[in-house]
């Protein structure tokens, strides 16, 4: 006979219920203890509520695709999330409009030359051709970044992990990148973390400064929209 | 809270739509920014730009991006799935995200700062 508490457990650890919850509330507590910490770069909510998450799976011998089965109502977010920064957009339409110089030059720039960056490396490094292609739209948001991969050859859940890595590096990285390069502007420091970092840097943006959060929501939007473009005709070929 | 829901998956969808059906390679969301963009622009031309800004749809976009991190946990889980494959290629994808993702933002201000001083210098300063 099993114990009622391991009857309770099968039934817990294989409902989406569990695990929905288990990542809101991680990501709750990762929250706190970052603006316990005073918003600390390295502190950041994402990488916290990840490095809990994946052994908690691990330990309970739980694969990802019943933990996606309740993470899944989160993920589909992602796509209304891409959406939302239209309303800070509105806000601060007289600020874009005193910026309409930079913002198309910005990611006419910056958009291959992220592509360009990760991919040169990574083959001179002499990785493989799946992580190279998976590696293209990694400044991208991961909802646009997967239908780039499945583009060009890319595999989209390889891609969707090496997105989020690049957006919690930039997010942690920008804050202490800009001081020390000394930019006092709000606006190209948020532009940045948004185009390289998309959603994740604009989540950090949005902590440190709301003109900062506006246009790196800008950013995240035009650098899917640039990558989107460009990367199947620099990357199509493979295909 | 429901309308402003509504609003938002409203212009996700036509975007997709959009995007799908004329074949260009515009993804469905960005699409969908520009939508949401002129619907806030129709209603703040009749009824006032406070209206737009404040309006339901203002506060289910403000609730979305105050915890924009959230919806990336999926996806990031799954580095439990794949953390194999990235470090069967040894240094290479570690390093190519670190120094791209570093090189990106110098590159991005750089030219954003740049482009900014360009402009005559009536240029608003936050």
């Amino acid at each position: 006979m099993t114990p009622p508490n391991f009857d309770l457990w099968v039934y817990l650890a294989a409902s989406p219920l569990l695990w929905l919850t288990l990542t809101i509330g991680t990501f709750l507590a990762a929250q706190w203890v970052a603006k316990r910490s005073g918003y600390h770069p390295v502190v950041n909510p994402v990488l916290i509520t990840i490095v809990v998450i994946v052994p908690v799976l691990r330990l309970t011998n739980t694969g990802y695709d019943t933990y996606f089965d309740g993470a899944q109502f989160i993920h589909f977010i992602l796509g209304p999330a891409t959406v939302a920064p239209a309303v800070p957009l509105y806000r601060s339409r007289q600020l874009v409009k005193a910026k309409a110089l930079p913002i198309p030059a910005s990611p006419a720039v910056g958009a291959p030359f992220a592509m360009l960056s990760a991919t040169g490396i990574a083959i001179l490094l002499g990785a493989a051709p799946a992580i190279v292609l998976a590696l293209v739209p990694k400044s991208v948001t991961a909802g646009i970044a997967v239908g780039i991969a499945g583009q060009i050859g890319g595999e989209p859940a390889l891609t969707a992990v090496l997105v989020i890595a690049t957006g919690i590096l930039g997010a942690v990285i920008v804050t202490p990148l800009m001081n020390a390069l000394k930019i006092t502007d709000y606006a190209a420091r948020g532009f940045a973390a948004g185009l390289t970092s998309h959603g994740i840097g604009t989540a950090r943006a949005f902590r440190v400064n709301s003109v900062a959060g506006t246009f790196a929501g800008l950013a995240m939007a035009l650098n899917g929209l640039a990558t989107a473009f460009l990367a199947p005709l620099i990357f199509g070929f493979f295909s | 809270m429901l309308f402003g829901l509504f609003i938002l998956l409203a212009c996700q969808l036509v975007g997709e739509i959009i995007a799908r059906g004329s074949g260009l390679p515009i993804p469905g969301p960005v699409i969908g920014i520009v939508l949401l963009f002129a619907l806030l622009a129709l209603r703040g031309w009749r009824r006032g730009a406070a209206s737009a800004e404040t309006g339901p749809v203002a506060k289910s976009a403000d609730g979305l991006l105050a915890n924009l991190g959230l919806v990336f946990i999926p996806a990031g889980v799954g580095i439990s799935q794949h953390y194999q494959l990235i470090f069967d290629n040894g240094s290479a994808p570690v390093a190519a995200l670190i120094v791209s993702t570093v090189l990106t933002l110098i590159v991005t201000v750089a030219v954003f700062r740049f482009v900014s001083r360009l402009l005559p210098a009536k240029e608003t300063q936050p």
